[in-house]
Protein backbone atom coordinates (compact mmCIF):
# COMPACT_ATOMS: atom_id res chain seq x y z
CA UNK A 1 0.00 0.00 0.00
CA UNK A 2 1.53 3.40 0.97
CA UNK A 3 4.40 3.20 2.95
CA UNK A 4 4.59 6.67 3.95
CA UNK A 5 5.26 8.52 7.18
CA UNK A 6 4.24 11.87 7.85
CA UNK A 7 5.41 14.00 10.80
CA UNK A 8 4.60 17.23 11.99
CA UNK A 9 7.23 19.72 11.52
CA UNK A 10 5.60 23.10 11.44
CA UNK A 11 2.13 22.21 13.12
CA UNK A 12 -0.46 25.17 11.53
CA UNK A 13 -2.48 27.74 14.18
CA UNK A 14 -6.22 26.26 12.84
CA UNK A 15 -7.29 22.89 12.53
CA UNK A 16 -6.49 20.85 9.64
CA UNK A 17 -8.54 18.46 7.83
CA UNK A 18 -6.77 15.27 6.66
CA UNK A 19 -9.41 13.86 4.58
CA UNK A 20 -7.25 13.76 1.55
CA UNK A 21 -5.11 11.11 3.63
CA UNK A 22 -5.71 7.79 3.19
CA UNK A 23 -3.62 4.61 2.72
CA UNK A 24 -5.42 3.50 -0.86
CA UNK A 25 -5.35 6.96 -1.95
CA UNK A 26 -1.46 7.17 -1.66
CA UNK A 27 -0.78 3.58 -2.41
CA UNK A 28 1.46 4.27 -5.75
CA UNK A 29 1.81 7.80 -5.35
CA UNK A 30 5.70 9.41 -5.94
CA UNK A 31 6.59 11.10 -2.01
CA UNK A 32 6.89 14.47 -4.69
CA UNK A 33 3.22 14.02 -5.15
CA UNK A 34 2.44 13.34 -1.78
CA UNK A 35 4.02 16.23 -0.86
CA UNK A 36 1.70 18.05 -3.13
CA UNK A 37 -1.75 17.36 -1.81
CA UNK A 38 -3.59 19.88 -0.56
CA UNK A 39 -4.98 20.15 2.64
CA UNK A 40 -7.69 22.41 3.87
CA UNK A 41 -6.50 24.60 7.40
CA UNK A 42 -9.21 26.46 8.35
CA UNK A 43 -10.29 29.46 4.84
CA UNK A 44 -7.11 28.39 2.94
CA UNK A 45 -5.19 25.42 1.64
CA UNK A 46 -2.08 24.34 2.54
CA UNK A 47 0.51 21.28 1.09
CA UNK A 48 1.12 18.68 3.22
CA UNK A 49 5.25 19.78 3.00
CA UNK A 50 3.82 22.84 4.34
CA UNK A 51 3.33 20.76 7.63
CA UNK A 52 4.86 17.43 7.32
CA UNK A 53 8.10 16.27 6.60
CA UNK A 54 7.27 12.86 4.08
CA UNK A 55 9.23 9.62 4.13
CA UNK A 56 9.44 6.67 2.73
CA UNK A 57 8.39 4.14 5.28
CA UNK A 58 9.46 0.28 5.12
CA UNK A 59 6.14 -0.67 6.51
CA UNK A 60 2.81 -1.09 4.30
CA UNK A 61 1.15 1.35 6.52
CA UNK A 62 0.92 5.33 6.42
CA UNK A 63 2.01 6.90 9.45
CA UNK A 64 1.30 9.85 10.86
CA UNK A 65 3.77 11.32 13.30
CA UNK A 66 1.76 14.59 15.20
CA UNK A 67 3.32 16.86 17.91
CA UNK A 68 0.81 20.17 18.16
CA UNK A 69 -1.11 20.06 15.43
CA UNK A 70 -5.30 19.63 15.48
CA UNK A 71 -5.80 16.91 12.80
CA UNK A 72 -9.66 16.83 11.98
CA UNK A 73 -11.28 14.01 10.06
CA UNK A 74 -8.26 11.42 9.98
CA UNK A 75 -9.06 8.45 7.90
CA UNK A 76 -12.51 9.86 7.07
CA UNK A 77 -14.21 7.26 4.53
CA UNK A 78 -11.18 5.27 4.49
CA UNK A 79 -11.98 1.91 2.68
CA UNK A 80 -8.92 -0.27 3.10
CA UNK A 81 -5.12 -0.56 4.37
CA UNK A 82 -3.86 0.83 7.39
CA UNK A 83 -3.77 4.52 9.07
CA UNK A 84 -1.54 4.47 12.20
CA UNK A 85 -1.60 8.16 13.91
CA UNK A 86 1.04 8.75 17.16
CA UNK A 87 -0.16 11.38 18.58
CA UNK A 88 -3.56 12.79 19.51
CA UNK A 89 -6.38 13.36 16.93
CA UNK A 90 -9.08 15.91 16.48
CA UNK A 91 -12.86 15.72 15.79
CA UNK A 92 -14.02 13.24 13.17
CA UNK A 93 -11.17 10.44 13.05
CA UNK A 94 -12.62 7.29 10.98
CA UNK A 95 -15.74 9.31 10.01
CA UNK A 96 -17.54 7.07 7.88
CA UNK A 97 -14.97 4.63 7.71
CA UNK A 98 -15.47 1.22 5.82
CA UNK A 99 -12.76 -0.81 6.01
CA UNK A 100 -9.24 -1.09 6.99
CA UNK A 101 -7.75 -0.14 10.17
CA UNK A 102 -7.20 3.22 11.90
CA UNK A 103 -4.66 3.12 15.16
CA UNK A 104 -4.28 6.25 16.95
CA UNK A 105 -1.79 5.73 19.80
CA UNK A 106 -3.11 9.07 21.61
CA UNK A 107 -6.03 10.23 22.09
CA UNK A 108 -9.29 11.00 20.00
CA UNK A 109 -11.73 14.10 19.90
CA UNK A 110 -15.29 14.21 19.42
CA UNK A 111 -17.50 12.17 16.82
CA UNK A 112 -14.71 9.64 16.38
CA UNK A 113 -15.78 6.55 14.63
CA UNK A 114 -19.07 8.65 13.66
CA UNK A 115 -21.05 6.97 11.08
CA UNK A 116 -18.23 4.27 10.91
CA UNK A 117 -19.55 1.09 8.34
CA UNK A 118 -16.61 -1.05 8.58
CA UNK A 119 -13.12 -1.50 9.65
CA UNK A 120 -11.36 -1.13 13.09
CA UNK A 121 -10.89 1.99 14.57
CA UNK A 122 -8.49 1.50 17.38
CA UNK A 123 -8.10 4.22 20.19
CA UNK A 124 -4.98 4.13 22.33
CA UNK A 125 -6.44 7.04 24.76
CA UNK A 126 -9.50 8.70 25.72
CA UNK A 127 -12.36 9.74 23.36
CA UNK A 128 -14.76 12.73 22.94
CA UNK A 129 -18.33 13.00 23.26
CA UNK A 130 -20.30 10.93 20.13
CA UNK A 131 -17.91 8.04 19.84
CA UNK A 132 -19.49 5.73 17.21
CA UNK A 133 -22.00 8.34 17.14
CA UNK A 134 -23.95 9.75 14.32
CA UNK A 135 -23.87 13.28 12.87
CA UNK A 136 -26.15 15.83 13.59
CA UNK A 137 -29.14 15.68 11.66
CA UNK A 138 -28.21 12.03 10.72
CA UNK A 139 -30.72 9.38 11.52
CA UNK A 140 -27.96 6.52 12.12
CA UNK A 141 -24.93 6.21 14.04
CA UNK A 142 -22.48 3.73 13.48
CA UNK A 143 -23.62 0.78 11.42
CA UNK A 144 -20.73 -1.70 11.60
CA UNK A 145 -17.30 -1.97 11.74
CA UNK A 146 -15.35 -2.42 15.42
CA UNK A 147 -14.45 0.51 17.92
CA UNK A 148 -11.74 -0.47 20.47
CA UNK A 149 -11.19 2.24 22.87
CA UNK A 150 -9.08 1.60 25.30
CA UNK A 151 -9.27 4.68 27.73
CA UNK A 152 -12.37 6.40 28.57
CA UNK A 153 -15.41 7.62 26.16
CA UNK A 154 -17.08 11.26 26.67
CA UNK A 155 -21.01 11.93 26.76
CA UNK A 156 -23.43 9.90 24.10
CA UNK A 157 -21.09 6.98 22.82
CA UNK A 158 -22.55 4.68 20.50
CA UNK A 159 -25.09 7.37 19.90
CA UNK A 160 -28.34 5.94 16.95
CA UNK A 161 -25.77 2.69 16.47
CA UNK A 162 -27.38 0.43 13.81
CA UNK A 163 -24.77 -2.21 14.19
CA UNK A 164 -21.04 -2.75 14.96
CA UNK A 165 -19.45 -3.44 17.85
CA UNK A 166 -17.96 -0.56 20.30
CA UNK A 167 -16.08 -1.27 22.85
CA UNK A 168 -14.52 0.59 25.44
CA UNK A 169 -12.16 -0.53 27.44
CA UNK A 170 -12.46 2.45 30.33
CA UNK A 171 -15.23 4.51 31.50
CA UNK A 172 -18.10 5.99 29.71
CA UNK A 173 -20.45 9.13 30.06
CA UNK A 174 -23.86 9.70 30.77
CA UNK A 175 -26.65 8.92 27.63
CA UNK A 176 -24.58 5.82 26.90
CA UNK A 177 -26.35 4.36 23.70
CA UNK A 178 -29.13 6.80 23.73
CA UNK A 179 -31.13 6.22 21.04
CA UNK A 180 -29.31 3.05 19.87
CA UNK A 181 -31.42 1.41 17.26
CA UNK A 182 -29.31 -1.91 17.08
CA UNK A 183 -25.49 -3.32 17.62
CA UNK A 184 -23.71 -3.79 20.47
CA UNK A 185 -21.59 -1.54 22.62
CA UNK A 186 -19.27 -2.81 25.38
CA UNK A 187 -18.36 -0.86 28.57
CA UNK A 188 -15.64 -2.53 31.01
CA UNK A 189 -14.80 0.34 33.41
CA UNK A 190 -16.16 0.58 36.70
CA UNK A 191 -18.00 4.06 35.83
CA UNK A 192 -21.43 4.60 33.54
CA UNK A 193 -22.78 8.05 33.37
CA UNK A 194 -25.90 8.51 33.78
CA UNK A 195 -29.52 7.23 31.85
CA UNK A 196 -27.03 4.59 29.42
CA UNK A 197 -29.53 3.33 26.65
CA UNK A 198 -31.54 6.75 26.95
CA UNK A 199 -34.40 5.72 24.20
CA UNK A 200 -32.97 2.80 23.10
CA UNK A 201 -34.99 0.92 20.26
CA UNK A 202 -33.25 -2.13 20.07
CA UNK A 203 -29.29 -3.29 20.63
CA UNK A 204 -27.39 -4.32 23.94
CA UNK A 205 -25.21 -2.73 26.11
CA UNK A 206 -23.05 -4.70 27.98
CA UNK A 207 -21.83 -3.24 30.85
CA UNK A 208 -19.08 -5.29 33.07
CA UNK A 209 -19.68 -2.80 36.49
CA UNK A 210 -23.65 -1.97 35.87
CA UNK A 211 -24.36 1.64 35.83
CA UNK A 212 -25.61 3.33 38.86
CA UNK A 213 -28.48 5.69 37.45
CA UNK A 214 -30.47 3.48 35.16
CA UNK A 215 -33.55 5.17 33.77
CA UNK A 216 -36.69 3.89 35.20
CA UNK A 217 -38.18 2.94 31.75
CA UNK A 218 -35.78 0.02 32.32
CA UNK A 219 -37.16 -3.21 33.59
CA UNK A 220 -35.41 -5.93 35.35
CA UNK A 221 -35.68 -9.76 33.54
CA UNK A 222 -33.49 -11.30 35.72
CA UNK A 223 -29.68 -13.17 35.39
CA UNK A 224 -29.46 -14.52 32.13
CA UNK A 225 -26.86 -17.01 30.76
CA UNK A 226 -26.69 -15.97 26.86
CA UNK A 227 -25.38 -17.98 24.52
CA UNK A 228 -24.40 -15.17 21.91
CA UNK A 229 -21.67 -13.76 24.58
CA UNK A 230 -19.59 -16.38 24.06
CA UNK A 231 -19.42 -15.83 20.18
CA UNK A 232 -19.02 -12.19 21.45
CA UNK A 233 -16.07 -13.89 23.46
CA UNK A 234 -14.35 -15.11 20.86
CA UNK A 235 -14.60 -12.28 19.03
CA UNK A 236 -13.02 -9.84 21.22
CA UNK A 237 -10.98 -11.49 22.86
CA UNK A 238 -8.23 -11.37 20.08
CA UNK A 239 -8.77 -7.57 20.49
CA UNK A 240 -8.83 -7.03 23.83
CA UNK A 241 -6.64 -8.57 26.73
CA UNK A 242 -9.15 -6.65 29.16
CA UNK A 243 -12.45 -7.82 27.56
CA UNK A 244 -10.73 -11.66 28.12
CA UNK A 245 -9.95 -10.94 31.39
CA UNK A 246 -13.55 -9.83 31.72
CA UNK A 247 -15.79 -12.45 30.08
CA UNK A 248 -15.63 -14.96 32.93
CA UNK A 249 -18.20 -12.11 34.72
CA UNK A 250 -20.61 -12.20 31.82
CA UNK A 251 -21.33 -16.02 31.97
CA UNK A 252 -24.34 -14.81 33.82
CA UNK A 253 -25.59 -11.47 34.11
CA UNK A 254 -28.70 -9.18 34.54
CA UNK A 255 -30.79 -8.04 31.61
CA UNK A 256 -32.67 -5.15 31.54
CA UNK A 257 -35.02 -4.30 28.69
CA UNK A 258 -36.24 -0.99 28.19
CA UNK A 259 -36.24 2.08 26.98
CA UNK A 260 -39.83 1.11 27.55
CA UNK A 261 -40.75 5.65 26.34
CA UNK A 262 -39.47 4.05 22.83
CA UNK A 263 -39.90 1.07 21.04
CA UNK A 264 -38.57 -0.85 24.25
CA UNK A 265 -36.53 -3.48 22.78
CA UNK A 266 -33.13 -2.52 23.62
CA UNK A 267 -31.07 -4.92 26.57
CA UNK A 268 -28.33 -3.30 29.07
CA UNK A 269 -27.02 -6.28 30.29
CA UNK A 270 -25.28 -5.20 33.52
CA UNK A 271 -22.43 -7.94 35.10
CA UNK A 272 -22.26 -7.98 39.13
CA UNK A 273 -19.07 -8.05 40.61
CA UNK B 1 -9.21 -57.72 -9.35
CA UNK B 2 -8.17 -60.13 -5.54
CA UNK B 3 -8.08 -58.41 -2.71
CA UNK B 4 -7.01 -60.97 0.46
CA UNK B 5 -9.12 -63.71 -1.39
CA UNK B 6 -11.83 -61.29 -2.16
CA UNK B 7 -13.08 -60.66 -5.47
CA UNK B 8 -13.57 -57.05 -6.40
CA UNK B 9 -15.70 -57.08 -9.29
CA UNK B 10 -15.16 -55.09 -12.55
CA UNK B 11 -17.47 -52.07 -12.69
CA UNK B 12 -18.54 -48.62 -11.14
CA UNK B 13 -20.75 -47.20 -8.68
CA UNK B 14 -23.05 -44.24 -10.46
CA UNK B 15 -23.36 -41.18 -8.07
CA UNK B 16 -25.47 -38.39 -8.57
CA UNK B 17 -24.96 -34.35 -8.33
CA UNK B 18 -26.62 -32.99 -4.88
CA UNK B 19 -26.75 -29.69 -3.32
CA UNK B 20 -25.34 -30.16 0.51
CA UNK B 21 -24.59 -28.47 3.37
CA UNK B 22 -23.00 -28.64 6.51
CA UNK B 23 -24.15 -27.42 10.13
CA UNK B 24 -22.58 -27.07 13.68
CA UNK B 25 -24.48 -27.81 16.30
CA UNK B 26 -23.30 -27.47 19.84
CA UNK B 27 -24.73 -27.77 23.30
CA UNK B 28 -23.88 -27.87 26.80
CA UNK B 29 -22.79 -31.38 26.91
CA UNK B 30 -21.75 -33.24 23.96
CA UNK B 31 -24.72 -35.74 24.74
CA UNK B 32 -26.94 -33.40 24.21
CA UNK B 33 -25.49 -32.25 20.94
CA UNK B 34 -25.53 -35.49 19.69
CA UNK B 35 -28.84 -35.89 20.48
CA UNK B 36 -29.95 -33.00 18.57
CA UNK B 37 -27.73 -34.37 15.61
CA UNK B 38 -29.59 -37.70 15.71
CA UNK B 39 -32.76 -36.51 15.82
CA UNK B 40 -31.89 -34.22 12.63
CA UNK B 41 -30.51 -36.78 10.98
CA UNK B 42 -33.70 -38.87 11.53
CA UNK B 43 -35.37 -40.38 9.00
CA UNK B 44 -32.96 -39.12 5.90
CA UNK B 45 -31.53 -42.31 4.79
CA UNK B 46 -32.90 -41.48 1.05
CA UNK B 47 -34.27 -38.98 -1.25
CA UNK B 48 -36.67 -41.22 -2.52
CA UNK B 49 -38.83 -40.71 0.28
CA UNK B 50 -37.23 -38.79 3.16
CA UNK B 51 -36.53 -35.22 1.22
CA UNK B 52 -32.87 -35.62 1.90
CA UNK B 53 -30.11 -37.84 2.95
CA UNK B 54 -28.86 -36.43 5.96
CA UNK B 55 -25.91 -37.77 8.53
CA UNK B 56 -23.69 -36.75 11.34
CA UNK B 57 -20.22 -36.17 10.15
CA UNK B 58 -17.84 -35.75 13.13
CA UNK B 59 -17.76 -34.72 16.54
CA UNK B 60 -16.12 -31.63 17.66
CA UNK B 61 -14.42 -30.50 20.97
CA UNK B 62 -15.61 -26.95 22.45
CA UNK B 63 -12.18 -25.94 21.05
CA UNK B 64 -13.41 -26.48 17.58
CA UNK B 65 -16.34 -24.91 17.69
CA UNK B 66 -17.54 -21.65 17.30
CA UNK B 67 -18.95 -20.98 20.86
CA UNK B 68 -16.42 -23.12 22.79
CA UNK B 69 -19.15 -25.96 23.88
CA UNK B 70 -19.15 -29.60 22.69
CA UNK B 71 -20.57 -30.05 19.16
CA UNK B 72 -21.06 -32.45 15.79
CA UNK B 73 -21.03 -31.76 11.96
CA UNK B 74 -24.11 -32.72 9.99
CA UNK B 75 -24.55 -33.20 6.35
CA UNK B 76 -27.46 -32.58 4.40
CA UNK B 77 -28.03 -33.70 0.45
CA UNK B 78 -30.98 -32.95 -1.50
CA UNK B 79 -31.79 -33.21 -4.89
CA UNK B 80 -32.29 -28.83 -5.52
CA UNK B 81 -31.37 -26.18 -3.53
CA UNK B 82 -35.17 -25.10 -2.84
CA UNK B 83 -35.58 -29.17 -1.54
CA UNK B 84 -32.49 -28.88 1.04
CA UNK B 85 -33.71 -25.35 1.41
CA UNK B 86 -37.04 -26.98 3.23
CA UNK B 87 -35.76 -29.96 4.97
CA UNK B 88 -33.42 -27.94 6.30
CA UNK B 89 -35.80 -25.36 8.04
CA UNK B 90 -38.20 -28.09 8.64
CA UNK B 91 -35.05 -30.56 10.54
CA UNK B 92 -33.71 -27.70 12.22
CA UNK B 93 -36.79 -26.56 13.26
CA UNK B 94 -38.17 -29.10 14.45
CA UNK B 95 -34.95 -31.20 15.94
CA UNK B 96 -32.49 -28.57 17.00
CA UNK B 97 -34.19 -25.59 18.03
CA UNK B 98 -36.17 -27.75 20.68
CA UNK B 99 -33.10 -29.46 21.79
CA UNK B 100 -32.05 -28.19 25.29
CA UNK B 101 -29.46 -25.66 25.21
CA UNK B 102 -28.29 -26.06 21.67
CA UNK B 103 -26.99 -23.59 18.71
CA UNK B 104 -26.34 -24.05 15.17
CA UNK B 105 -24.05 -22.58 12.85
CA UNK B 106 -23.46 -22.92 9.55
CA UNK B 107 -20.04 -25.30 9.16
CA UNK B 108 -19.26 -24.33 5.21
CA UNK B 109 -17.78 -21.45 3.67
CA UNK B 110 -19.34 -21.68 0.26
CA UNK B 111 -20.29 -18.89 -2.64
CA UNK B 112 -23.78 -19.79 -2.01
CA UNK B 113 -26.48 -19.47 1.00
CA UNK B 114 -29.03 -21.16 2.47
CA UNK B 115 -31.20 -19.35 4.79
CA UNK B 116 -31.39 -20.79 8.60
CA UNK B 117 -32.02 -18.69 10.78
CA UNK B 118 -33.09 -16.03 8.98
CA UNK B 119 -36.49 -18.31 8.36
CA UNK B 120 -36.43 -19.63 11.77
CA UNK B 121 -36.44 -16.19 13.32
CA UNK B 122 -40.06 -15.79 13.01
CA UNK B 123 -40.74 -18.54 15.88
CA UNK B 124 -39.12 -15.92 18.32
CA UNK B 125 -42.63 -13.72 17.47
CA UNK B 126 -40.82 -10.40 17.46
CA UNK B 127 -39.25 -11.28 20.59
CA UNK B 128 -35.99 -12.34 18.78
CA UNK B 129 -32.95 -10.28 18.21
CA UNK B 130 -30.13 -10.26 15.49
CA UNK B 131 -26.53 -10.07 16.08
CA UNK B 132 -23.53 -9.22 13.46
CA UNK B 133 -20.54 -10.13 15.26
CA UNK B 134 -17.69 -9.93 13.19
CA UNK B 135 -18.61 -10.72 9.36
CA UNK B 136 -21.04 -13.71 10.83
CA UNK B 137 -25.20 -12.76 11.34
CA UNK B 138 -26.85 -14.61 14.73
CA UNK B 139 -30.33 -14.48 15.63
CA UNK B 140 -31.13 -15.07 19.22
CA UNK B 141 -34.52 -16.47 19.21
CA UNK B 142 -36.12 -16.78 23.06
CA UNK B 143 -37.19 -19.80 23.89
CA UNK B 144 -38.00 -21.63 26.99
CA UNK B 145 -34.70 -22.54 28.41
CA UNK B 146 -32.89 -19.33 27.76
CA UNK B 147 -31.93 -18.75 24.05
CA UNK B 148 -31.80 -20.65 20.36
CA UNK B 149 -28.71 -18.97 19.36
CA UNK B 150 -28.52 -19.71 15.13
CA UNK B 151 -26.56 -18.52 12.07
CA UNK B 152 -28.75 -16.15 9.93
CA UNK B 153 -27.50 -18.18 6.78
CA UNK B 154 -25.77 -21.70 6.28
CA UNK B 155 -23.13 -22.15 2.84
CA UNK B 156 -24.45 -24.08 0.24
CA UNK B 157 -22.03 -26.37 -2.12
CA UNK B 158 -22.87 -28.76 -4.86
CA UNK B 159 -21.79 -32.49 -3.32
CA UNK B 160 -22.02 -36.12 -4.68
CA UNK B 161 -24.77 -38.11 -3.41
CA UNK B 162 -25.34 -41.94 -3.97
CA UNK B 163 -21.69 -43.23 -4.17
CA UNK B 164 -22.09 -47.38 -3.07
CA UNK B 165 -20.59 -50.64 -3.03
CA UNK B 166 -21.77 -53.93 -1.88
CA UNK B 167 -20.04 -56.34 0.44
CA UNK B 168 -21.52 -60.03 -0.69
CA UNK B 169 -20.48 -62.91 1.64
CA UNK B 170 -21.08 -66.29 3.20
CA UNK B 171 -23.61 -65.25 5.87
CA UNK B 172 -25.20 -63.06 7.48
CA UNK B 173 -22.54 -62.80 10.62
CA UNK B 174 -19.43 -62.98 8.64
CA UNK B 175 -20.80 -60.04 6.43
CA UNK B 176 -21.93 -57.68 8.92
CA UNK B 177 -18.73 -57.83 11.07
CA UNK B 178 -16.91 -56.87 7.68
CA UNK B 179 -19.69 -54.27 7.12
CA UNK B 180 -18.69 -52.89 10.55
CA UNK B 181 -15.49 -52.80 9.90
CA UNK B 182 -15.90 -50.77 7.04
CA UNK B 183 -18.55 -48.25 8.66
CA UNK B 184 -15.44 -47.53 11.41
CA UNK B 185 -13.03 -47.00 8.42
CA UNK B 186 -15.34 -44.74 6.81
CA UNK B 187 -15.77 -42.81 9.55
CA UNK B 188 -13.11 -41.42 10.03
CA UNK B 189 -12.99 -39.79 6.13
CA UNK B 190 -13.97 -36.47 6.36
CA UNK B 191 -16.64 -34.86 3.91
CA UNK B 192 -18.56 -37.84 3.85
CA UNK B 193 -21.86 -39.60 5.36
CA UNK B 194 -23.57 -42.69 4.73
CA UNK B 195 -27.01 -41.80 6.06
CA UNK B 196 -28.74 -45.31 6.38
CA UNK B 197 -28.68 -46.65 9.67
CA UNK B 198 -25.35 -47.68 11.22
CA UNK B 199 -24.10 -46.47 7.66
CA UNK B 200 -25.54 -49.56 5.50
CA UNK B 201 -28.46 -50.64 4.02
CA UNK B 202 -29.26 -54.50 3.65
CA UNK B 203 -32.58 -53.56 1.49
CA UNK B 204 -30.79 -52.59 -1.94
CA UNK B 205 -33.35 -51.45 -4.07
CA UNK B 206 -33.71 -51.45 -8.40
CA UNK B 207 -35.62 -49.03 -9.96
CA UNK B 208 -38.96 -50.17 -10.45
CA UNK B 209 -41.78 -52.71 -9.54
CA UNK B 210 -44.09 -55.12 -10.94
CA UNK B 211 -46.76 -52.75 -8.99
CA UNK B 212 -47.76 -49.88 -10.28
CA UNK B 213 -46.29 -46.22 -9.32
CA UNK B 214 -43.91 -47.88 -6.36
CA UNK B 215 -40.33 -45.99 -7.86
CA UNK B 216 -38.43 -48.71 -6.30
CA UNK B 217 -38.59 -52.17 -4.89
CA UNK B 218 -36.00 -54.93 -3.46
CA UNK B 219 -32.46 -55.50 -5.46
CA UNK B 220 -33.68 -59.00 -6.59
CA UNK B 221 -30.53 -59.96 -8.22
CA UNK B 222 -28.70 -59.80 -4.85
CA UNK B 223 -31.14 -61.21 -2.57
CA UNK B 224 -29.72 -64.62 -1.80
CA UNK B 225 -32.75 -66.43 -1.04
CA UNK B 226 -34.10 -65.46 -4.49
CA UNK B 227 -30.78 -67.49 -6.60
CA UNK B 228 -33.31 -70.06 -7.58
CA UNK B 229 -36.06 -67.68 -9.04
CA UNK B 230 -34.85 -64.64 -10.36
CA UNK B 231 -32.05 -63.65 -12.36
CA UNK B 232 -29.39 -63.74 -9.46
CA UNK B 233 -25.73 -61.79 -9.59
CA UNK B 234 -24.56 -63.68 -6.46
CA UNK B 235 -22.14 -66.51 -5.92
CA UNK B 236 -23.62 -70.36 -5.11
CA UNK B 237 -21.71 -69.53 -1.85
CA UNK B 238 -23.84 -66.20 -1.49
CA UNK B 239 -25.91 -65.76 1.91
CA UNK B 240 -25.77 -62.32 2.76
CA UNK B 241 -25.51 -59.04 0.99
CA UNK B 242 -25.07 -55.41 2.68
CA UNK B 243 -24.55 -52.08 0.60
CA UNK B 244 -23.04 -48.99 1.93
CA UNK B 245 -24.34 -45.65 0.16
CA UNK B 246 -22.15 -42.89 0.54
CA UNK B 247 -22.40 -38.96 0.17
CA UNK B 248 -19.83 -36.59 -0.18
CA UNK B 249 -19.31 -32.96 -0.40
CA UNK B 250 -16.84 -33.91 -3.34
CA UNK B 251 -16.30 -37.43 -5.44
CA UNK B 252 -12.91 -37.39 -4.05
CA UNK B 253 -14.62 -37.73 -0.90
CA UNK B 254 -16.54 -40.71 -1.63
CA UNK B 255 -13.47 -42.16 -3.49
CA UNK B 256 -11.56 -41.92 -0.31
CA UNK B 257 -14.17 -43.58 1.39
CA UNK B 258 -15.32 -46.21 -1.02
CA UNK B 259 -11.27 -46.97 -0.57
CA UNK B 260 -11.06 -47.39 2.99
CA UNK B 261 -14.24 -48.86 3.52
CA UNK B 262 -12.95 -51.68 0.58
CA UNK B 263 -9.64 -52.18 2.36
CA UNK B 264 -11.30 -52.48 6.04
CA UNK B 265 -13.93 -55.12 4.94
CA UNK B 266 -11.32 -57.25 3.22
CA UNK B 267 -9.17 -57.57 5.98
CA UNK B 268 -7.52 -60.53 7.83
CA UNK B 269 -10.69 -61.33 9.07
CA UNK B 270 -12.60 -61.61 5.59
CA UNK B 271 -10.70 -64.29 4.12
CA UNK B 272 -12.91 -67.16 3.03
CA UNK B 273 -15.91 -65.14 4.75
CA UNK B 274 -16.34 -62.24 2.40
CA UNK B 275 -16.31 -63.26 -1.26
CA UNK B 276 -17.40 -60.67 -3.56
CA UNK B 277 -17.16 -56.29 -3.40
CA UNK B 278 -19.46 -55.08 -6.48
CA UNK B 279 -21.03 -51.82 -6.76
CA UNK B 280 -24.51 -50.40 -7.68
CA UNK B 281 -24.95 -48.33 -11.01
CA UNK B 282 -27.85 -47.78 -13.49
CA UNK B 283 -25.86 -48.73 -16.71
CA UNK B 284 -23.59 -45.61 -16.68
CA UNK B 285 -26.21 -43.01 -18.35
CA UNK B 286 -28.21 -41.38 -14.94
CA UNK B 287 -25.09 -40.31 -13.12
CA UNK B 288 -22.58 -37.34 -13.50
CA UNK B 289 -19.90 -39.03 -11.23
CA UNK B 290 -18.77 -43.01 -11.77
CA UNK B 291 -16.70 -44.59 -8.93
CA UNK B 292 -14.68 -47.67 -10.51
CA UNK B 293 -14.02 -50.19 -8.26
CA UNK B 294 -10.88 -51.34 -9.69
CA UNK B 295 -9.44 -48.17 -10.78
CA UNK B 296 -9.80 -46.86 -7.25
CA UNK B 297 -7.95 -50.13 -5.34
CA UNK B 298 -5.50 -50.21 -7.86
Amino acid sequence: MSGFSLTVTRPPRQRLDLSPLLPEQLAGMTAEAVAAIPLVCGNRQLRVDEVFEVARAESEALVIRNQGARLDHLGNGMTAGELILDGDAGAYAGLAMSGGRLTIRGQAGPFAGAAMQGGILEIGGNAGDWLGGGLPGERRGMTGGLILLRGDAGRRAADRQRRGVILIEGNAGDFLGARMVAGTTIVLGEAVGRYPGFAMKRGTLLLRHGARQMLPTFADAGRQELGFLRLLGAFLTPHSSKYAAAAPHFAALRRFVGDAASSGKGEILAAGD
Amino acid sequence: MIIRGVAIEDTFAEAFGMRATRLIITADTAEWAETAGRSLTGFATSVIACGCEAGIEKRLSASETPDGRPGITVLIFAINSKELQKQLQLRVGQCVLTTVGSACFSGLEAAEHLKLGGQLRYFGDGFQIAKKIGERRYWRIPVMDGEFLCEDQVGMTRGVGGGNFLIIGRNTRTVRAAAERAIAAMNKIPNIIMPFPGGVARSGSKIGSKYKGLPASTNDAYCPTLKAETASKLPAEAGSVLEFVIDGLTADDISAAIRAGIVAACDAEAAGEVLQITAGNYGGKLGQFKFHLRELMA
